[in-house]
């Protein structure tokens, strides 16, 4: 695949290109080390972060998914059985491992899923989730709707027996960005390019010689690896994982970070979920009962005014990125 | 044997609650091509309304067969305000876009919902159960049933054969699916659309809301109560075929025998055999078991 990013790219190019992730990343490990009562908050939205990198992907090619849960909880469960049953711990094999299994049963699920468009491919991903989530809730082996703790990580088992928070958080972030970097050069490669023509109309892209399934496939197998890894570092974050990161609801919050970020730059996804767990925080002291409506407001108000996302609101003289929005 | 009538009277139970709340949702389907997220809200409200209506008349030793209007009357204030209210103020802008970003804007509808139930009624749970328990059992095979029960039954099958004859047999249901089959021309023939809409959305958030008061007293009403409907029935109407009324009931009645014979044989694979089944006729049937066929536009 070519490395070069012609004008066309949803990476559209300029001075400030690199520099404003860059400024983003760097703000983040200062903010991290500096206030380590931070790192739970930025881990957490890093790791959501990258499930919603993962959505913005295929969000690009018009389809979402509301299943997206399903991989999420596979990674945190993968990690949660192999610390528990087979007493690994080594968190690099761990995360590798957690991402690779959601991936295979993204590719195998895919061959299934990428025949479907619109609300059904919506409805079918919503209907895979839920069947994870009624087998892992009945489950008494797996904890039941208890769920069950995470034994803490370690680097080849004795040899870090137990990772500080501090490596920990230095692990997501180096997840993040070492993901955001990779889908930054699927989105300017051919195959990447083809997802917002996927969206425009899918009959002209099999006319110009491109399988339009096949690249919802290759989409749909990203995103459930990184909703994979990303489930995987929620889950050594939190210590404990439950059913309910199977439910349909969570699968929602990705979907949420994902519009609210726009799909047009790698990095966006982070933004919106930063942004999304911070408003969290601080609802959760002023206002719990009334957090999801500001919510819900926020998303229309992004649909009907931003359909390009909170990232596509830019510089001025830019082409904006391929949104999430409307044709119209 | 008695397995056997088990699973066919606690089905069928289940399967007319479950079309009464998705009847709803497939004729808003069938007619705006909107499949609504916050319809599982609609239903919670619905019991909410029913509640607030009911436990005052209750409390002062009211007639109980006026109690049952009233937990209907709740239903039907409370689903028609909201509908319209959604429709004219938050769906009717955005028509134009994708049908998947119109499942995004229900979405965020069924969030602003949640947490707008929770203000009004608080998180502390509700129970009425006194229209529930009024009318007694019944003995049928050896098993006893709630009579309220057939109530719900009762509501389902009125509902989904007076909507079908209101769409065969009146002037108005006959211009609703000419609606239904081609917007721009019907509009262009001088049906008012719009019209149309705003009165199925709001036929479909009384259906909901309805749904949600008949169940009120066979439960406590507490928040969280639209988060498992809503996947349900969409699961029913997705089987079903979207937008198809037959579908709809096909659909329920599948899912509520599928769930019944789970429930007397494997008790904690319910949930999971109910989206296996919806996995399965997906699979053979991409577009539902009732789909209506569709012309490919290049």
């Amino acid at each position: 695949m070519n490395s070069t990013v012609p004008s066309v790219s949803p990476a559209t190019s300029g001075p400030l290109r690199f520099a404003l992730p860059a400024a983003g990343a760097l703000a983040i490990v200062v903010a991290g080390l500096a206030l380590p009562q931070w790192q739970f908050l930025l881990s957490i939205s890093l790791s959501k972060g990258i499930v919603a990198l993962g959505l913005a992907l295929l969000l690009r090619t018009g389809l979402a998914s509301f299943g997206q849960a399903l991989f999420y909880s596979v990674g945190a469960y993968t990690v949660g059985m192999a610390s528990s049953f087979l007493h690994i711990s080594d968190i690099t094999l761990l995360l590798l491992v957690a991402t690779v299994i959601p991936a295979v049963l993204a590719g195998v699920l895919g061959f299934l899923l990428s025949r479907y468009r619109d609300i059904f491919f919506a409805m079918l991903t919503l209907a895979l989730s839920m069947i994870v989530y009624g087998l892992v809730l009945n489950n008494s082996d797996l904890g039941g709707s208890d769920g069950f703790n995470v034994g803490a990580a370690s680097f080849g088992g004795s040899l870090v027996p137990a990772i500080s928070k501090t490596t920990l958080f230095a692990v997501v972030f180096l997840s993040s960005v070492v993901s955001a970097l990779l889908v930054h050069w699927y989105m300017g490669s051919k195959a990447g390019r083809l997802a917002p023509a996927i969206k425009d109309n899918e009959i002209r892209v099999e006319y110009l010689g491109s399988s339009a399934r096949a690249n919802i496939h290759l989409t749909y197998i990203i995103a459930g690896a990184l909703a994979g890894l990303g489930g995987a570092l929620t889950a050594f974050n939190v210590g404990h994982i439950d059913p309910d990161m199977a439910f349909w609801t969570t699968s929602g919050e990705f979907i949420f970070i994902a519009v609210l970020s726009g799909t047009g730059r790698a990095y966006a996804p982070f933004v919106g979920a930063l942004l999304l767990e911070i408003a969290r925080a601080t609802a959760s002291v002023y206002a719990p009962n009334t957090w999801q409506i500001v919510i819900g407001i926020i998303m229309l108000a992004i649909i009907a005014f931003l359909p390009g996302g909170l990232t596509s609101l830019k510089l001025p003289g830019r082409a904006p990125a391929g949104g999430t929005g409307s044709k119209a | 044997m008695s397995l056997f009538y088990a699973v066919l009277i606690d089905g069928v139970m289940y399967a007319s609650w479950l079309f009464l709340v998705a009847l709803g949702l497939t004729l808003v389907y069938g007619v705006l091509k909107v499949l609504n997220m916050a319809h599982g809200s609609l239903y919670a409200l619905g019991a909410y309304a029913g509640v607030s209506f009911v436990t005052p008349w209750i409390a002062q030793g009211g007639n109980m067969y006026v109690a049952y209007l009233l937990l209907a009357l709740g239903a039907v204030v409370a689903g028609s305000v909201v509908g319209f209210v959604l429709e004219r103020g938050v769906l009717a802008r955005f028509y134009s876009h994708d049908p998947v970003v119109l499942l995004l804007v229900t979405y965020a509808l069924f969030l602003i919902l949640e947490d707008a139930i929770k203000l009004v009624w608080g998180v502390d749970p509700y129970t009425v159960s006194e229209p529930y328990g009024f009318l007694g059992n019944v003995t049928l095979g050896g098993l006893s049933y709630p009579n309220y029960n057939f109530i719900i039954v009762g509501v389902a099958v009125i509902a989904g054969a007076g909507l079908t004859a209101f769409l065969c047999y009146t002037r108005s249901g006959r211009m609703l699916r000419a609606v239904i089959h081609d917007r721009e021309v019907s509009q262009a023939m001088g049906i008012r659309v719009n019209k149309y809409f705003v009165t199925t959305f709001v036929v479909g958030s009384v259906l909901a809301a309805l749904g949600g008061a008949l169940t009120a007293p066979t439960i406590s009403v507490a928040p969280g109560m639209g988060v498992e409907i809503v996947v349900l029935t969409f699961a029913v109407v997705v089987i079903g075929g979207l937008g198809s009324l037959p579908g709809a009931a096909l659909g329920a009645l599948m899912v509520g025998l599928v769930r019944a014979l789970a429930v007397h044989c494997w008790p904690q694979g319910d949930l999971f055999a109910i989206y296996i089944v919806m996995a399965l006729v997906l699979i053979f049937r991409p577009k539902g078991l009732f789909a209506p066929m569709e012309a490919r536009k290049i």
